[in-house]
Order: C-alpha cells, then sequence, then structure tokens
C-alpha cells in the first residue's frame, strides 16, 4: 500500500495520542511514528501576548500542504503522513499545528518531519496576528524560516 | 478575474476579494500590483512596498514575473507566517 496523508485545517484542538493511534492502527509495516507540535507561546519577541490569531487561505493551503506532503513521501520511504493546521483565535498553550511522519526506520520519519514544517512555515499560506496590550499586529515573517526551508532544495 | 487578498493586504485595502477587468496592457503579476495600487488610497498603501508582497495564480506560488492571462483566481498576500 503506497502512503497516503491526512489534511486538515480545522478551529477545533487536536488530540496527539488521537491522530497517532488513526495512523498506526492496523498497520504492521511502521516501525516509527515521529511527531511535531507546534504550540502558541504567551510571548512574542520578549512581549506576553494574549493570543494569535490565525489566518488561511481556503483551497490554496490544503493545496500547498498536499504539494509538500507528496514531496516528502518521492523522497523519502514513508509510510503514512498527517498534517492538521489550526485556525482561528488560539491562546498561549493551545496546539496550533500537528505533524505526524510513519516510516519503517526513525531516520526517514525524522528528516521528513523537520522538512514538512520548514516549507509549511515558509510556503503554507497562514498568517498569525498576535493581540497583546499594544493592540494587534500581524506577525512579521522571519527571514530564518526561508532559510530553514531552502536547506532542503535540491542542488 | 478575480482578485483575493489575505492579512494586512486585506485589511489596508478592505476588502477579501473583488472581481476586476484590468487592461490588455497589463500583462504580469508586477504589472497587476502596479495597476491595482493606482486604484486608490487603500490600494496604494496595501501595495506600498511591492517587493514584499507574495502572489499566487490559481492556488499556485508565482513570482512577479508571470504571465496573468488565462488566470481565475489571483491572490496577494504578506510573506507566510503559519506552522
Amino acid at each position: 500500500m503506497s502512503a497516503h496523508a491526512t489534511i486538515r485545517i480545522q478551529q477545533a484542538d487536536f488530540d496527539i495520542a488521537h491522530e497517532i493511534a488513526a495512523l498506526t492502527r492496523g498497520r504492521i509495516d511502521i516501525g516509527a511514528v515521529v511527531s511535531f507540535s507546534g504550540i502558541c507561546r504567551g510571548s512574542e519577541n520578549g512581549a506576553p501576548i494574549a493570543a494569535l490569531t490565525l489566518e488561511h487561505y481556503p483551497g490554496m493551503a490544503e493545496a500547498e500542504i498536499k504539494r509538500h506532503t507528496d514531496e516528502a513521501m518521492s523522497r523519502w520511504p514513508l509510510t503514512g503522513l498527517t498534517v492538521v493546521h489550526r485556525v482561528g483565535r488560539i491562546t498561549p498553550g493551545e496546539n496550533i499545528v500537528l505533524v505526524l511522519v510513519a516510516s519503517a526506520h526513525r531516520q526517514a520519519a525524522f528528516k521528513a518531519a523537520e522538512f514538512l514544517m520548514d516549507y509549511l512555515k515558509a510556503n503554507a499560506p497562514f498568517w498569525k496576528r498576535e493581540e497583546s496590550a499594544a493592540g494587534t499586529n500581524w506577525i512579521e515573517a522571519r527571514d530564518h524560516d526561508d532559510a530553514a526551508a531552502a536547506r532542503w532544495t535540491k542542488s | 478575474m478575480k482578485i483575493k487578498y489575505f492579512a494586512w493586504v486585506r485589511e489596508r485595502i478592505g476588502k477579501a476579494e473583488e472581481t476586476v477587468e484590468p487592461p490588455a496592457d497589463v500583462r504580469t503579476v508586477d504589472e497587476l500590483i502596479g495597476w491595482l495600487a493606482r486604484r486608490g488610497e487603500t490600494y496604494a498603501y496595501a501595495f506600498e512596498t511591492p517587493r514584499v508582497i507574495r502572489a499566487a495564480i490559481d492556488h499556485a506560488h508565482v513570482k512577479p514575473d508571470a504571465i496573468i492571462s488565462g488566470a481565475r483566481e489571483i491572490a496577494f498576500f504578506p510573506p507566510m507566517t503559519g506552522g
């Protein structure tokens, strides 16, 4: 069976244990699952924040994540993938994003998880706005996110 | 063609989407940005620094020199900050 990617964009929180169970249920070809969770911090550049609001481009966001999961599956021998990205208002301590990568062996799963997060941060059409005592502000993109994605480009 | 705006580009223009009919000599994404920027103050403000604006045609990222003819939907937005 070829690997299948589950991609969801949702307001609701996700349960990591539930998502791992759904990915591995009934499977005996999976030897490793790497899980990455992105969590809302309580501060941005040293200043406390009350919440983040995530906006996305419906249609393109799913397409762009699919493009990256396809790329990951073509580069590493993966046996399953799950990407869940939340949108809407998220308060400090809450989950934002989940990437699960399954493979027969750990090396491919670790590498593909890191690749996916680097690419999603730089290329998936999501935008964060922060709420703080100073009002609301769109968070600026960081150059090192583009650099992190660029290091995976084949030369 | 349908144009969509996201994040602070949307806020500055004051709308999320609209349908526009640019003249035939507007051929590329950066020419479309230039044409939109001349539509009024809110557009001029949104597009005041064209090099930071990212664009997508029909849900795929494109460069400023991309040809817009045949596009169903073009989107403009700031650099992405998801994940």
